[in-house]
Order: structure tokens, then sequence, then C-alpha cells
């Protein structure tokens, strides 16, 4: 945030300026902005209740009789507010932006993160997949046991990134971030293989 | 709920522009409204028509045109904005729309020797409802929301702001029609709750699923298609009728565009007239044949239901992406004239198992909530805030024309994203970025939107250049894209080559030539008004010069009246209208002693009157 008000050159230290109550240039850190610090277990109903709160703040609407100025940075300031309750209400979002924060490389893996049990998930699923593509629809049979396979290691990814959230809460230790990292990557396979057995029903 | 000032001299109007009909409202009090025409009608119809001199017909009586000369009017153009003539091909099996060369980019319509791109044929309509407000309100409107379905992309968006502007308004904002339904009837309603709007206008189908949350209307979904419509029921029940009309008469009609159009007019009268009744005739004469049929509702449906039901995938998909079931869903709302029809009715009552309402005019219900965002504009309507989403992903094309998506669809807008670039080659001085629109894997499958060349960067070894654009979607659904060079933090310069639509250069010119005419119109008009009140002032003249007062005026008096009524007779064929105004004037002036006296004759015999 700058130190002083564009509109009237005193200091400020809040959104709006103290004096003429001039919209400023918006922070662009998404927890900064929602004035909360770096966290990754978040109450999600707090955060609604921020945006809703903000929103009624700064959304251009409100600011179509004021000057072009603080027309674009309300602009600017919605579009930050958007985007940053869009990433910090998932957890998955949200975990892969304190990544980011944190100086992490979070570029697309390959797949060398992937742990040994699911090469072998993601061998027969490619079996009925190419088994289902050549017209044999008993193939068909063994997708939906394997979807729900996909969703309880799903499932139990994410609870085990909860854990992880609330360590690194607990300590800030970087190691628990590296743990984050991982289960990101796995997950982010899983839901790719799920995708695949959906697509794989849909289009027959 | 809200309050509102009274009479803000800074009003600003709420414009749905649609395909059938078009319509405007504002605030009054605290209510939306409706305003009428000169004629008393509240929807203008989307028809223009150009004769081969004077203005431009717009509306009700553009629609005999129609029949008159097909080849100089046209109708539902808002299923030509922002899009090329590749996009309309299946529109010009089923319209009559005569297009020039070079409509690559922008479709340039032929009408009588003029062509017109369809920004300016919208901005006709716009400019009608605009005079419609200003005689209404007794006052100039320069500031509007325009509604555009909600499943429009930026290139369609971009044309319906060119149409405002060209038609000389100030568009605030740009605001979704089924969001903009649910405004209106958000007015005093529940607090909290979730609510479809199932919009199935002249053209398009829009649905969209909002959260309400005390006053704040979150729009968690929206979905659609921009090629389905009332028209496409009116074209499938024409397309039967020419081929019954062919059958039977033994002869095509189908090549002139006269007996199309009364046709069109006689399946349409008998589909409306479906809604309500259980049976409807198809009227047509033509060339004193007579042609006749009975269509039972029926009929009707079966022919129907296959566009009927292309409206069901959408909801369910918009179901499915605001995360809600149909049990979640708190209240239905139908919007667009084509939700009058039963089957619809009932097709949307059995996917949402809730009784839609129907409270407001479906025509009109997108108007008065433009109206409500209008006011939320001006700041008269208090505590209430849209905050909408995009209908469309946004990506940038990378190797292999695969598309990267950089802001999703169905997020909150305003939204931006960031991307960095680098070259690709030693010195190499722009790059060249394309931007798309949809949700298909390969650019060549999306919506192509515009090529943004990053000119001006410092030549050095490939790879080492870091340019950061940023993407912004702004409240009216609109890109806009600015870069800055990562290492001197300096703007970077960005040259936007839209895909579809007008350039800025284009639409100003536009400007330029419609304010031309807007002089042109308005000296017409103030010609047209001196000429009517020179024509009443000289008939009172003359009549008053019968009356038993005339006789009691000196010989001078009498004089100076002849002398004034024969200039104002001489000055009349002129054409600057401020010469025929002195000369009213002045016959006004003189006349005043003699309409003195007539007035004190009528009084006088009347006292007598009362006393006989």
């Amino acid at each position: 945030m700058s130190q002083t008000c564009w509109n009237c050159g005193i200091a400020v230290s809040a959104r709006f300026c103290e004096q003429c109550k001039a919209l400023q240039p918006p922070a662009h850190d998404f927890f900064e902005f929602f004035g909360l610090s770096r966290q990754l277990a978040l109450d999600v109903k707090d955060l609604e209740k921020r945006f809703y709160g903000l929103s009624r703040q700064l959304h251009p609407d409100l600011f179509s009789r004021k000057p072009a100025r603080e027309q674009e940075y309300a602009l600017e300031a919605s579009a930050v507010l958007n985007d940053a309750y869009r990433t910090l209400k998932d957890p998955v979002s949200r975990a892969l932006y304190v990544l980011k924060q944190e100086g992490f490389d979070i570029a697309e893996q390959g797949t060398k993160d992937v742990p040994p049990e699911l090469l072998e998930e993601v061998f027969e699923l490619n079996m009925a997949l190419e088994e289902l593509r050549e017209g044999d629809a008993d193939a068909r049979a063994q997708l939906q046991p394997a979807r729900l396979r996909f969703e309880r290691m799903r499932d139990e990814i994410d609870a085990a990134m909860q854990l992880s959230f609330a360590a690194w809460h607990a300590g800030n230790e970087r190691a628990k971030l590296d743990d984050v990292r991982g289960q990101l990557n796995r997950r982010k396979y899983i839901t790719n293989l799920i995708a695949r057995t959906d697509e794989a029903h849909v289009s027959d | 709920m809200f309050q509102i000032e009274f009479d803000s001299p800074d009003s600003v109007v709420g414009i749905d522009l649609g395909t059938t009909n078009s319509l405007i409202a504002c605030m009054k009090l605290t209510k939306p409204e409706v305003i009428p025409g000169e004629d008393g009608n509240r929807m203008v119809p989307s028809i223009v028509s150009l004769p081969p001199e004077g203005a431009p017909i717009v509306g009700n009586a553009a629609r005999a045109e129609l029949i008159d000369h097909p080849a100089r009017t046209v109708y539902s153009v808002k299923r030509l904005m922002g899009r090329g003539v590749a996009d309309v091909q299946e529109e010009l099996k089923l319209f009559p729309f005569h297009i020039a060369e070079g409509s690559e980019s922008v479709i340039r319509l032929v009408l009588g020797e003029k062509t017109l791109t369809p920004p300016e044929v919208s901005a006709l309509i716009l400019r009608q409802l605009k005079a419609n407000a200003e005689a209404a309100l007794g006052m100039p409107v320069t500031k509007a929301v325009i509604t555009v379905p909600a499943y429009f992309n930026d290139a369609q968006r971009q044309a319906t702001r060119d149409a405002g502007r060209i038609a000389g308004l100030d568009v605030l904002r740009l605001v979704n029609e089924p969001t903009a339904a649910a405004l209106a009837y958000g007015l005093d309603k529940r607090k909290q709750g979730v609510i479809a709007v199932y919009d199935l206008g002249g053209g398009t189908f829009d649905i969209s699923i909002l959260r309400l949350h005390d006053g704040i209307f979150e729009v968690l979904a929206t979905n659609g298609d921009t090629h389905l419509g009332g028209d496409d029921i009116d074209n499938r029940l024409l397309k039967i009728a020419l081929e019954d009309v062919a059958s039977e008469w033994g002869e095509d009609v189908s090549h002139y565009g006269e007996a199309v159009q009364t046709l069109r007019a006689a399946v349409i009268r008998a589909k409306e007239a479906l809604s309500f009744a259980l049976s409807a005739t198809v009227d047509f004469t033509w060339h004193g044949k007579a042609y006749r049929r009975e269509i039972t509702r029926e009929l009707f449906e079966g022919l129907i239901r296959d566009i009927v039901d292309r409206t069901l995938g959408p909801c369910r998909d918009c179901m499915k992406d605001a995360d809600v079931t149909p049990e979640q869903i708190d209240e239905v709302v139908l919007v667009g004239g084509s939700t009058r029809i039963p089957m619809v009715r009932s097709a949307v009552e059995v996917l949402f198992r809730a009784r839609p309402h129907t409270e407001l005019n479906p025509d009109e219900v997108v108007a008065l909530g433009a109206a409500v965002q209008a006011g939320i504009l001006a700041g008269t309507v208090e505590n209430q805030l849209l905050l909408d989403v995009t209908p469309l992903s946004l990506g940038i094309e990378i190797y292999g024309g695969v598309v990267s998506k950089i802001i999703h669809r169905n997020s909150t807008i305003p939204a931006s994203a960031g991307e960095t670039f680098t070259t690709g080659i030693d010195g190499q001085t722009n790059v060249l970025i394309h931007v798309v629109q949809g949700e298909r894997e390969l650019a060549k499958d999306c919506r192509s939107l515009a090529r943004f060349d990053l000119k001006g960067i410092a030549p050095m070894p490939a790879g080492m250049a870091r340019i950061e654009v940023r993407f912004l979607i702004d409240a009216n659904g609109i890109l806009h894209v600015t870069a800055r060079d990562g290492r001197t933090g300096l703007e970077q310069s960005v040259e936007v080559k839209p895909t579809y639509g007008l350039t800025d250069e284009q639409v100003e010119a536009m400007i330029e030539a419609s304010i031309d005419h807007a002089e042109e119109d308005y000296q017409a008009a103030q010609l047209a008004g001196a000429r009517i009140d020179a024509d009443a002032i000289m008939t009172a003249t003359a009549k008053a010069q019968k009356n038993s007062a005339w006789l009691s005026l000196t010989d001078e008096e009498r004089q100076a009246v002849t002398d004034a009524a024969n200039r104002l007779q001489l000055a009349y064929h002129h054409e600057d209208h401020q010469i025929i105004r002195a000369q009213i004037d002045r016959l006004n002036e003189v006349t005043h002693s003699l309409a003195e006296r007539m007035m004190n004759t009528a009084v006088n015999s009347a006292l007598k009157g009362t006393h006989v």
C-alpha cells in the first residue's frame, strides 16, 4: 500500500484514506488483502464473511460517480478480492498459493512423484480403457471400482494434507511444506485418473 | 430495503436490447418502470428499415416494411453481433440477411443502397429507445445500462457496447440478462436463498444460478446457448408451413421475401395463440390464394420438443458447476417471451422440481432489472450488489495450438490473471499472444478473441526478457490487457488486433457520422415542429378574423395582424426553423389583444347565459 494518499497527500495505512475517504491502490498479497496472516488451515466461513463485506466496499458499481483514477483502483481491488477469495477458499489452490509465496517452484510436475502403488493402478486403468476403446464393453465393469479406489485415495490425501496444514501452522517448519507439496502432486495425479475414468464413461 | 432520491438530473436508464423486442426502463421512486414509446407501446420491435430517403424507420412502423420492403429491412440483428460471416452460415439459411463482401471480422449488412454493421443497426434501435425516454422524461438521456445474454462472449459484448457509443450513450455497465431478471424479482424478496433464472429469449438461451445474501446477488454459475431461442421455433414452423403451402398450391413461395414474411407473421400468431388455446390456425393469403391450417397444441409440442430439450443440458451443467442439486434451488424465475409456452414451463418445473415465478411480465423483467442496476450505479438504489461471473474460460494459445486456461469460467468478475512471457530467439523485440475464449483444449476449437502484440522489447538473448502480462476481465465481462517489463517495471506497449468486431477508429468514425446525422435529424424535427405550430396559429388567426371581436380592433391593429400572417405565410417554406419561429412569435404578439377581446366576449356571453 502506498505511503501517502494519491488524492489528498496525507499519510495512509488503510484501504481508504482517513481524511478524504479515497480508495487507495490495493495490496496484491491475497492474505494481506483479507487482513489475514499467511496460513494453510483457514476458516472458510470467516473468509466468506470477509469477502461479502469487502465486496460491499470495493465493487466498481459503487464507484461509478468517482474520479477515473479511483474507478481504476476499485476495478483493480475487486479483481484482487475475487482472485484472492477464489484461491483461498479451496484448500488445494490455497496450498499452491502458499507454496508459491514461500518460494517453491510449483510448475507442472511429471510422473516422478507418483508412488509405486499407483503405477500398478495406472497400468490397470490404461488396460481397461484400451479394451473399452476396442469395443469390449465388459471392461466398463472395471471402471467403477477403479474410480471408487481413486476417490478413496484422494480422500486419504486430503486428510493427510489437513494434518500437514496444522503441523505447519504449529511451527512454520519448511519441511512441512515439502510434505504438502508431495501431497499436492499425488492428489493432482489421482484427480487426473478420476477425470479419465469419467471421460471414458461419458464418451460412450 | 433501499432509498431513492427524487428526479436525479444524472439519471441512468436500463435497456434490454433484445433479439425480437427492445425496451427501456428507469427507476421511478422505488420501483423500476418501463417507458412506453409515443405510440404507447412498451416494446419496440428490434426491426430497422432504411427508406431510400429520410430517417431510418425503427420498431412497429418497420414491421410493415418487413413485408413491403424486405430488402431494406432487418430483424434479429442481435444474432450477428460480434460475429464474422463464417459464424453465421446457419443464420443465413434461415434469415433474409444480405451480406456484403469483406464480412470476415465484422458483418456488413446490405440494406438498400447502404451497408451497415450490426452495431450500427443496433444503435438505430437504441436511438429510438433513447428518444422515447427523452420524450417521456422531458430531459436528455446520456447514460445507460444495457443487458446482454449471460453467455455472450467478449466480441459480442464489445459489439453491444459499441452500439451504445454509436447511439450517443455512455454505457456504464453491460449486465447479464438473467442476472438483471433476478434483480427485478429480488426487490423485496427473500434475504437468503438460491435462485435459478431460465431465460429463453428470441435468439438466445441463458441459465444462471444465483445465491442471495442480504442484498448481494452472487452468480454461482451460468450456461447457455447463443444460438437458441424463439426464432428457432418460428423458423421450424415457417419451414413446415412453406412445405405445406408448396404441396397444397403446387407452388414454392419461399423465394418471395414478401410471401415468406407474411407467412412468418402468421405462424408466429399461431404460436402465440397456442400458449393460451389448445389449437390455433395459420391463415395465409397471397396473390389471391388462401392457405389455412389448424395446429393443435399437441402437434406443436411434437414439433418443438427437441428445441425445448436443448435447453435442459445447459441447465444440468449449470447446476453441476454451481454445485447445487434441484432440491437446493429455492426459486425459479422465467424470462423471455418463449417461456409462455406451456411445454417450456412444464419442462422447467420437472427439471428444477419447483413451480416457476411468473408474476412479472417475462418480456419486461430484464429491462426492469437493468433499471435497478442503473439505480445502483446512480447511487439511488442502495444495499444491493450484483456479483456476476464470466461465462467462458479465458486462455492463451501455447505451443502445438494448445490452450492454457488462465481465468476459468464461472469466476466472479472482475477477475484477473498474470502471466510472464519471454522471447524465443536472440534479439527478438516483440511477442505475439493469441487470446481465446472457450472450454476446448485446442485454440482452433475455441473462440479467437484477439492477438496482442507486445512491442518494443529491448534486444537480448533468447529467454532473458521477462514481460509480465496482466489479463483483467472487468465487471462488464470485457477483457483488458496490460503489460510491463519485469526487469525495468516500465509499462510495455500492447497493440490489440481484435479477431471479430470493430476497431476503436471505426467506432469513432461511426460516432462522428451519427452525430452528423443526429444534427440533421434534430433540424428536421425542429422544422416539422415549427410548421405544425405555424399551421395552428394561422388557422386560429383566420378563424378569429371572422369573430365579432375582429371588428372591435383599430385599423392599425387589424393591419398589423394581416401583415404578420402574410409574413408567416412567406416564411413557412423556409428551411430554417428559426425564421418560421420568429414570424410565429411576431403573429402571436400582434394577435394578443385580439385574443384577449375574444376571451372577454366569450366570458360575457357565458355570463349572460347563466343569467337567463
